[in-house]
C-alpha cells in the first residue's frame, strides 16, 4: 500500500470531524505513512482460515433482567452541558 | 523517610496500637504532595476537603468494622471517573468536566475503606508512554527527574515511587500500568481483561483497556486488586468468574513451578541490563525450586502493528463522543453544528491523539478495512494462540517489562515509531488478554528495572505467589529514589 497522501489525511480528517491545517495534513501525512508502512509486515502472516478476535473472553450476548431502574437524574445530567435553555442542550444553526 | 515506608499490613498495625490514626496517614500524603509534586508532578486535581473530613469521621469506625485497606490514601488515574472531583483524561477537550457519577472501581475504593487523595496525570486519553502527551504538565520520574515516569500511568506509578501515596490506580491498554511501574521501580499489576470493571473508565480501546493496582510492593497490590475485582452489571464484558483471596496466595513457595522464558522476549532490541536482570531473577526463582525452560512466541514481533492498528481503531470509534455539545470544552465563534464538532475536536486533542483517530479512522475505512483492521484482528488471533500453547505446559511466562529504564524527557518526542516501540514487550499480553505484573528487579544508572511475570486467564495468584516469593528473596523493593531523604 502506498504512503497516505495530503489529501487522503485531509479526508480521514473530515471523516474523523477534525478541522486540519495544509500544514498539519503534510506532518501527519508523513507521520501516519511510517506508522502504515510498519503495519505493512502484517502481510507477512497467512491468515488464510484464521478467524479475526474482536474480544478474548468467550462472552455472548449478556442479558440481565428487564428490569426498570432509576436513571440519573435530568439536571445533573446537565451540568456539564456549556449551552442550554429551559433544560434542553443547545447547538448552533445544523445547516 | 515517610510513613508509606510501611506496607498496609504494618500501618494497620500502627493504626491499632494507636501510634498512628487514619487522619495521620491523610495528613501525610498531603505534605508528602506539598513537598515533592513540585518536583513530581504528579497530581493534577486535588481532594483535600472531602479527604480530610473523611479521614476524620473513619477514625470512629471500630476496629472490627475495618478491612486491610480502610482508612489508607489512595490516587487515581485521571482517566477514572470520580464523582465531584475533575476528571480531565489530561486533555484540554475535558478541562472543568466534573463527573456526576462514580466508577465502580471508586465506589469500590470507598466500600474497602480508601480514601482517594486526588487526580494523577497521564498520557492524554492513555495514549503515550511517557506521560509527556499531558495537556497540564509533564511527570517526572522520581529516580531521576530528567527522566520520563512511563506512561501512561506515568503520574501513577511516580506519586507512588515518590511515597506521596502508597496505593494508585492506572490503567493499562498496552502497557501502561506496567511500564511505568518497571520505570518507577513499583509494582504495577495489569489483571486479566474482563478481572475489573470498566464502567467509569473513560474508554480508549474497549477491548483491551483494563484497570489495575500500583503499589510499592506485592502483597499491598494484591490487597488492592482483590478489593476493585469482580463481576459488575455496568460492565458487560466484566467476567463472572470468582475473586479469590490473593493475599492468602503468597505463600513463598514456587518449588516445581514452571517457568517459560520466551526467546523474543530477550532478544533483539532489548539492552543488555534488562537482560541480565531478567536471568538474574530466573536463577534467584530457580534457587527456590522453579524449572526453567525457554519457549518461543513465535508472532510477538507482529504486536505492535496489530495493536496501533486496532487500538487506534477502537479509540477512534470510543473518543467521537467529544464534540463540544454536552460536557467539557465547547470552540466558540463557529457559525454551524458541522465547525463546532471539527473545531472543538481540532483545538481539544492534542497531537498523539490526533493522530490516532486519524489512523483508526483510516484503517475502519472502506477499501481499507480488510488490509488493515481484519488483518490485525486475525494476527491477534494468532498472538494469543501463541500465549494459549505455552500455557498448556507452563505456569508462567517471565521477560523484562521493557527493552530499556526510563528514557529522558525530550528523547522520544518527534517519532512516534520510536515511542511506541516502548511497549513492544507489554502490549501483546493485552492483545490475548492474559495478566501480567511488572516487580522491581534491578537497575542501570540509578534507574530502576522491571521484570514482567505473565499468567494464565484468571491466574493473578500465581503471579502474585512468585512475584512475592522472588521480591521476599530479594532487596529492590527496598530502594527508594533519593528524594524520601533530603529535601
Amino acid at each position: 500500500m502506498a504512503k497516505l497522501t495530503k489529501e487522503e489525511v485531509k479526508h480521514v480528517a473530515n471523516l474523523a470531524r477534525l478541522a486540519i491545517t495544509e500544514e498539519e495534513a503534510e506532518k501527519f501525512a508523513e507521520q501516519l505513512g511510517k506508522i502504515t508502512d510498519f503495519a505493512e509486515q502484517l502481510n507477512e502472516l497467512d491468515t488464510t482460515n484464521v478467524e479475526p478476535t474482536t474480544h478474548v473472553l468467550p462472552l455472548v450476548n449478556v442479558m440481565r433482567e428487564d428490569v426498570a431502574v432509576k436513571g440519573l437524574d435530568r439536571e445533573v445530567m446537565m451540568l456539564n452541558v456549556k449551552e442550554q435553555e429551559d433544560g434542553q442542550v443547545k447547538v448552533p444553526a445544523i445547516m | 523517610m515517610t510513613l508509606f515506608e510501611r506496607s498496609a499490613k504494618e500501618l494497620q498495625a500502627e493504626i491499632k496500637a494507636g501510634n498512628l490514626s487514619i487522619a495521620d496517614l491523610t495528613k501525610e500524603a498531603y505534605e508528602r504532595i506539598a513537598k515533592l509534586d513540585g518536583d513530581v508532578q504528579a497530581f493534577l486535581a486535588s481532594n483535600e476537603e472531602k479527604a480530610t473530613a473523611q479521614a476524620a469521621e473513619m477514625d470512629k469506625v471500630p476496629f472490627e468494622k475495618r478491612g486491610p485497606l480502610f482508612g489508607l490514601p489512595i490516587g487515581v488515574k485521571d482517566n477514572i471517573v470520580t464523582e465531584g472531583l475533575e476528571t480531565t483524561c489530561a486533555s484540554k477537550i475535558l478541562e472543568g468536566f466534573m463527573p456526576i457519577y462514580d466508577a465502580t472501581v471508586v465506589n469500590k475504593l470507598r466500600e474497602a475503606g480508601m480514601i482517594t487523595v486526588g487526580k494523577l496525570n497521564m498520557d492524554e486519553f492513555a495514549m503515550g508512554s511517557s506521560n509527556e502527551n499531558s495537556y497540564y504538565k509533564t511527570t517526572k520520574n522520581p529516580w531521576n527527574l530528567n527522566h520520563v515516569p512511563g506512561g501512561s500511568s506515568g503520574a501513577s506509578a511516580a506519586a507512588v515511587a515518590a511515597g506521596e501515596v502508597p496505593f494508585s490506580l492506572g490503567s493499562d491498554t498496552g502497557g501502561s500500568i506496567r511500564q511505568p511501574a518497571a520505570y518507577c521501580g513499583v509494582v504495577g499489576m495489569k489483571p486479566t481483561y474482563g478481572r475489573v470493571s470498566r464502567f467509569g473508565l473513560v474508554a480508549f480501546a474497549s477491548s483491551l483497556d483494563q484497570i489495575g493496582p500500583i503499589t510499592r510492593n506485592v502483597e499491598d497490590n494484591a490487597l488492592l486488586l482483590e478489593a476493585i475485582a469482580g463481576l459488575d452489571p455496568n460492565d458487560s464484558t466484566s467476567a463472572n468468574v470468582e475473586v479469590p483471596n490473593y493475599a492468602a496466595a503468597l505463600t513463598g513457595d514456587v518449588k516445581g513451578l514452571r517457568i517459560a522464558v520466551p526467546k523474543e522476549f530477550l532478544g533483539e532490541g532489548v539492552g543488555e541490563a534488562a537482560r541480565q536482570s531478567v536471568l538474574a531473577a530466573l536463577e534467584v526463582l530457580k534457587g527456590l525450586g522453579a524449572t526453567v525452560e525457554e519457549v518461543s512466541l513465535p508472532h510477538s514481533k507482529y504486536a505492535l502493528a496489530a495493536y496501533y492498528i486496532l487500538s487506534s481503531s477502537e479509540a477512534s470509534s470510543n473518543l467521537s463522543r467529544f464534540d463540544g455539545i454536552r460536557y467539557g470544552f465547547r470552540a466558540e465563534n463557529v457559525t454551524n453544528l458541522m465547525d463546532l464538532y471539527k473545531e472543538t475536536r481540532a483545538q481539544g486533542f492534542g497531537d498523539e491523539v490526533k493522530r490516532r483517530i486519524m489512523l483508526g479512522t483510516y484503517s475502519l475505512s472502506a477499501g481499507t478495512y480488510d488490509a488493515y483492521y481484519k488483518k490485525a484482528q486475525q494476527a491477534r488471533t494468532l498472538i494469543k494462540a501463541d500465549y494459549d500453547k505455552v500455557f498448556e505446559d507452563f505456569d508462567v511466562i517471565i521477560g523484562p517489562t521493557a527493552p530499556t529504564p526510563a528514557f529522558k524527557i525530550g528523547e522520544n518526542v518527534d517519532d512516534p515509531m520510536t515511542m511506541y516501540a516502548n511497549d513492544i514487550l507489554t502490549i501483546p499480553m493485552n492483545l490475548a488478554g492474559v495478566p501480567a505484573i511488572s516487580i522491581p528487579c534491578g537497575f542501570e544508572n540509578g534507574l530502576p528495572l522491571g521484570l514482567q511475570i505473565i499468567g494464565k486467564y484468571f491466574d493473578e495468584a500465581t503471579i502474585y505467589r512468585v512475584a512475592h516469593a522472588f521480591e521476599q528473596a530479594t532487596e529492590f523493593h527496598k530502594e527508594v529514589p533519593q528524594m524520601w531523604e533530603g529535601k
